[in-house]
């Protein structure tokens, strides 16, 4: 495989097909993304098979360098090339590609070759992102991600979509803006825009620190964190289904990659620093946004105000500096990508049949459309991280990663399971349980085939990554022991801090039960 | 193959293949699919149970599959099966098994059978896992998997608005409880660096006089930890605090209620707590605090259970109470006796449960004591069986004094075996709740019986008969079942309806609803349903004096138990040696409690309603369970709404978004460029911005 370029096909496949799409009629144009998702999901598992593992395999992977043109002493470059992070997200996102287009299938009518064109497009930027190792290009791509996405939302979206869009706008720009600086700055003082190079650059601490809010002001509002997050609930809520399913799916994950890729390893020390500033933003997320998710109406908006408190586990796991916490933090990403992508597309499911999110206006669920109601049952449960799915391994470790360096923290953080049990619970008996009292309701049929084959493999690829992770932690072992070897100088102790106690005096029992009132001195 | 792997694995295969068959072949296959499975686990199990009473066997671990791997941590799905898992593989898979064959009978009336029967085995699986399990990950793994179940099984009548609410307690208080369980698993990774229960075990007597930092303050590292693990038993095993979902989980099937929140899941707790035995041994604190919660539980449960009047309700009270015996015997370092109480206590109460469904069968899908009465020789085999439970649960038999050795029930060997603990430990506090708890057990159970099966018929009153009796004259009576509970319930055939005869002061103090059969004629129910009882009636007469050798005398239960739990050989032998008073004192106080219910329910039959009259405001406080549900709904489930209703107009609306991007767009508007330009020409305005910003950039590093 050296030398065939499988990451720019990768990036190739979709962008022809956006501008094919645009030449094309409606069905055409359904056809034509349909293929070039499926190539690319093909070349996805290709990567993914011929990633290198364990002792002596290179930490960048299918890298491809083509020199552009120069910058004084920086080169901006045709830079790509993944490691077990970058991978793990390609996957994702080609995973996810055909199934948002099955699901726009027969719900998009209108301009039907634009919005491929956009969905491909988006794909592109996104694949893009995680590829990229020229810190221009990634900004490129970045932050041109968006701009389907604004599309997507902004003319095939429900009845408030300007301001929905706007509100993403307007919270993505300052972030980015200030993310450009940073870079720049960054350029000037290294001389080099290659992203693995600054991985390995030691800035000085003070710099790192406002290198770091800058970066941090981009990614708290793409992940999003409290305060910023308001711009999730009415873009999910205005967007098409697919566009749920991407936002939610990989788009929220852009923000973590980049804490993964930029904000830990060049910045270790100001990490370190503004640690207590993550971990309080996230602890507030938990608890108020699953608060706030507990009374929403509105079935988009639970959905997606549940995406902010399980992006907030992300945040903890990343900034806990130990292998659980950051592949904890990778297994959210992972997990919560599926669940809340199939999630959406659960509402999606009802909502084109009786075009309202209202969750009042459901129940009964379970009584004519049991398949349907098994398979939301699924995600339910894999929302409220229920073992054995994937996000139990995802929450698990990231806690258990955050226990280490703050119990409080974690504490806090794994209310969440608890709040989080109870808004999704308190969703599912509104909609699937209950009786059948409407005629509209009884009405609706359940799951088509093409339904199905949209659900099924996400189904089959959350219990997979609950009953199996080896095969999703394996490919990012080694990058994560790098990023802890280079935390290490760092890293916080924790406050935990347990003192070694006493040998036991005697090996088995009957040492120290001498008299038969053995618990007397506890009592 | 290791039997272990088929035992484990049919259930789950079962449920799969039962709950997704397709509705064409009927109801049929997917019963006996499920039923076949667990007869056979049933099968596999007793001999690896028997291998360990004679000592043949050895503790052995059958590894499946690796599970994850992430820096230090390291675990894998594995089985172990050593004496403890092997108590609780019998007790489950002979509970379950027999809970699906009632099931044929109970639940025939029901249009979703497979679905039921599915939920039973993906329940038995989950538990198995979890009794099975070789780490703590795979044994939250079974925590949660019952958790499922159960939630599933709580909410199968899921039209039912009170079901449905039932379901999402029990799962969300359990969470609970889970929180202090991942915290545990949590704790006990930082300080072990592993999750393998065994490694863990074996290094935790060197933690002595350890310290560890928890949530800014320093704490002995092995109460942190045994704490924290508690709180996660205390949540599944119903203890005082986070008890208030097992009494709705009797929304239920009533086998449900017999297999999970009876005889398996709900001792979960007990198991956890006695297979991490050697850990709560280094933590006095901890102990005492189990003692403590257990006791408090045990007396709680059964004031509580003394005033209801819905026979599985005083029956999950019983339960909760019984589960506080079973920790306070762990509390005082009895794990032995604890996990003998959970034995015996698994076919006695799945017994009266299972009885209590088919008095419910009998009686028209009435629950309501009130409007029992004098069905002693209607359903004979049903009270027969009923007797040796409550025989059991009371524990009625003849001490061991002068001489004899101790013979009865199985309660009786189990109940005795931890009230004579607590004292031998040094617990008076414990023995006293304990002796007290005795008698109140007997008076609840025997006034079960008496409201029952004697006194004179008061099914008149009975919302239920009369529907029944409305009905007949339609199709016969042979059939009262047939047909649900008239039209309203038409969708719904065969649910039960407890708490439709919500507790109220007033209402509940007519212990003695006019008498009368309203002309209905009860029925015994079908054989697939008395065989259960029948086995089971076996289990609550003979698992007592046939096993308490294995389990709590000092040298066969060192043998029995070959460390796979802490077994304190001292303590057994001074449990034989306590005075003949305290041996005698259960006894004693089962007697009285007998004696008063027979008193209050059969001779004087008034005298309940004149008793409660005259303690009214503690028969109020017992008949409203303590007012838990009032304060937590006060303290959690309403703020929780109302924070979260705050949260979102306040903060999000009117402070984030004021003040953010609304604020922003007030600032441009005023700035009379105008949002509806702006709004039009966002995107432009971004990708040019982007752009801009970029080429600046570039230009500026070129240039410098």
């Amino acid at each position: 495989m050296s030398g065939f370029p499988i990451l720019s096909v990768m990036l190739a496949v979709p962008a022809v097909a956006a501008i094919a799409c645009l030449f094309a009629g409606d069905k055409g144009a359904r056809w034509i993304a349909l293929a070039a998702t499926f190539v690319d999901l093909a070349l996805g598992i290709l990567l993914w098979s011929d990633f290198q593992m364990g002792a002596g395999a290179p930490q960048w992977q299918f890298v491809e360098h083509v020199p552009l043109f120069d910058m004084g002493t920086a080169q901006f470059a045709w830079a790509l090339g993944i490691d077990g992070y970058a991978l793990m997200l390609i996957v994702l996102s080609v995973f996810l590609m055909p199934i948002c287009i099955g699901a726009s299938w027969e719900a998009i009518q209108k301009r039907v070759p634009e919005y491929m064109s956009a969905f491909l497009l988006t794909e592109v930027l996104m694949i893009g992102t995680f590829a990229a190792q020229d810190l221009f290009l990634f900004y490129i791509f970045f932050e041109g991600g968006l701009i389907p996405m604004f599309l997507i939302i902004g003319i095939w979206g429900g009845q408030n979509r300007i301001y929905a869009s706007y509100k993403f706008f307007l919270y993505t720009l300052l972030g980015s803006l200030l993310m450009l600086v940073a870079m720049i700055a960054m350029v000037l003082m290294t001389g080099t825009t290659s992203i693995p190079a600054l991985m390995a650059y030691d800035f000085p601490p003070q710099m790192q620190t406002w290198l770091w809010l800058a970066f941090f002001a981009s990614f708290a509002v793409k992940m999003p964190m409290w305060p910023v997050h308001t711009w999730l609930p009415d873009a999910h809520v205005q967007a098409p289904t697919a566009g749920s399913v991407i936002l939610a799916g990989v788009l929220l994950k852009l923000g973590g990659y980049g804490f993964l890729r930029f904000s830990l390893p060049m910045f270790p020390e100001a990490s370190a620093q503004l640690m207590w500033l993550v971990f309080a933003l996230s602890c507030v997320a938990v608890v108020y946004t699953s608060l706030v998710a507990l009374v929403q109406s509105d079935m988009k908006k639970l959905i997606a105000y549940s995406s902010v408190a399980h992006m907030a586990i992300v945040t903890m796991g990343l900034f806990a500096f130990n292998p659980q916490g950051i592949e904890g933090a990778m297994m959210v990403m992972l997990g919560h990508g599926l669940v809340s992508g199939a999630l959406f597309l659960c509402v999606g499911v009802i909502y084109d049949r009786l075009h309202t999110r209202e969750i009042s206006r459901y129940g009964g669920l379970a009584i004519n459309m049991p398949r349907y109601a098994v398979l939301f049952l699924l995600f339910t449960m894999a929302s409220v991280g229920l073992p054995g799915t994937s996000n139990f391994v995802g929450e698990f470790l990231g806690l258990a990663g955050v226990y280490r360096v703050s119990t409080i923290t974690a504490l806090i953080g794994t209310t969440g399971i608890i709040l989080g049990a109870a808004y999704m619970l308190y969703l599912f008996r509104r909609v699937v349980w209950g009786d059948l009292t409407r005629d509209d309701v009884k009405a609706m049929p359940d799951l088509s085939l093409r339904e199905i084959a949209l659900l099924v493999p996400i189904a089959a690829a959350v219990l997979w990554m609950g009953v199996y992770p080896e095969s999703f932690l394996a490919p990012m072992r080694a990058d994560t022991a790098r990023l802890v070897a280079r935390l290490e100088r760092a890293a916080p102790a924790g406050d935990s801090k347990p003192t070694p106690g006493h040998p036991a005096a005697a090996p088995a029992h009957g040492e120290a039960h001498g008299a038969a009132p053995a618990h007397g001195g506890a009592h | 193959m290791s039997p272990i792997l088929a035992i484990v694995f049919l259930p789950l295969i079962a449920a799969i293949v039962g709950g997704f068959s397709n509705k064409s072949f009927g109801t049929a296959f997917p019963k006996i699919v499920t039923t076949g499975a667990l007869l056979i686990a049933c099968a596999l199990s007793w001999p690896i149970f028997i291998g360990f009473l004679n000592g043949t066997s050895e503790a052995t671990v059958v590894p499946v599959l690796h599970w994850l791997t992430s820096g230090t941590m390291s675990f894998a799905w594995e089985l172990r099966v050593d004496a403890l898992t092997a108590v609780m593989l019998v007790v489950v898979t002979s509970v379950s098994a027999l809970v699906h064959i009632y099931s044929w009978g109970y639940m025939s009336e029901d249009p979703d059978q497979p679905r039921f029967f599915a939920y039973l085995s993906l329940f038995t699986f989950a538990m198995l896992m979890l009794v099975t399990a070789n780490n703590l990950v795979q044994m939250f793994f079974g925590w949660e998997g019952v958790g499922l179940a159960s939630y599933l099984l709580i909410g199968f009548w899921f039209r039912k608005p009170s079901a449905q609410a039932a379901a999402i307690k029990a799962f969300v208080v359990n969470r609970v409880g889970d929180l202090g369980f991942m915290l545990g698993i949590f704790g006990t990774f930082l300080v072990f660096g592993t999750v393998s229960i065994p490694e863990i075990l074996a290094a935790a007597p060197n933690m002595a006089g350890s310290t560890i930092g928890f949530l800014g303050a320093r704490f002995d590292t092995m109460t942190v930890l045994c704490l924290l693990l508690f709180v996660g038993a205390m949540g599944k095993s119903a203890q005082l605090g986070l008890h208030t979902w097992l009494p709705d989980a009797m929304e239920g099937p009533t086998p449900v209620s017999a297999l999970i929140h009876a005889a398996t899941m709900v001792t979960a707790g007990v198991f956890m707590v006695c297979r991490m035995s050697p850990m709560f041994e280094m933590s006095p604190v901890a102990m005492g605090v189990v003692t403590f919660v257990g006791a408090a539980t045990c007396f709680f449960a059964a004031t509580v259970g003394t005033t209801q009047t819905d026979i599985k309700r005083v029956i999950a009270y019983s339960t909760c109470s019984q589960l506080g015996y079973m920790f306070f015997a762990a509390g005082v370092g009895a794990y032995g006796a604890a996990m003998f109480h959970l034995f015996t206590h698994a076919f006695f109460k799945a017994l009266l449960f299972l009885g209590a469904g088919s008095v419910i069968h009998a009686m028209h899908h009435e629950q309501d004591m009130r409007f029992y009465g004098g069905l002693r020789k209607h359903i004979p085999v049903t009270f027969w069986t009923m007797m040796a439970g409550t025989l059991a649960i009371t524990g009625v038999g003849i001490p061991g004094i002068f001489g004899f050795d101790a013979i009865g029930f199985a309660g009786f060997h189990s109940k005795d075996a931890i009230i004579e603990a607590s004292w031998a430990a040094g617990v008076p506090s414990a023995f006293w709740v304990g002796v007290f708890v005795a008698l109140l057990t007997s008076f609840y159970s025997w006034r079960v019986v008496f409201l029952t099966f004697y006194g004179k018929p008061r099914w008149a009153g009975s919302e239920h008969i009369q529907h029944a009796v409305h009905d007949a004259h339609g199709h016969g009576h042979d059939s009262p079942d047939t047909h649900g509970h008239g039209s309203e319930h038409a969708n719904a055939p065969a649910q039960e309806d407890s708490g439709h005869h919500a507790p109220s002061a007033t209402h509940a103090l007519h212990d003695h609803a006019p008498e009368g059969t309203a002309g209905y004629h009860p029925h015994e129910s079908p054989i697939v349903m008395l065989i259960p009882l029948l086995v089971l009636t076996i289990g609550a007469i003979a698992a007592g004096f046939v096993f308490h050798g294995f389990f709590i005398e000092p040298e066969a239960g060192e043998r029995f138990w070959k460390g796979s739990l802490f077994f304190n050989e001292h303590l057994m032998h001074a449990m034989h040696e306590v005075p003949m008073g305290v041996k005698l004192s259960a006894t004693i106080a089962m007697l009285l409690g007998l004696g008063i219910s027979w008193y209050t329910y059969v001779v004087k039959p008034g005298l309940a309603t004149a008793t409660a009259e005259h303690i009214r405001p503690l028969y109020t406080f017992l008949l409203n369970k303590w007012y838990f549900d009032e304060l937590y709904n006060f303290l959690f489930v309403r703020p929780a709404f109302a924070i979260g209703r705050l949260l979102w107009k306040a903060g999000d609306e009117n402070t984030i978004d004021r003040f953010g991007p609304n604020g922003l767009a007030n600032v441009v508007r005023v700035g009379s460029i105008g949002a509806v330009k702006l709004q039009s020409g966002y995107l432009y305005t971004y990708a040019f911005i982007m752009l801009i910003g970029l080429t600046a950039a570039l230009t500026w590093v070129i240039a410098g």
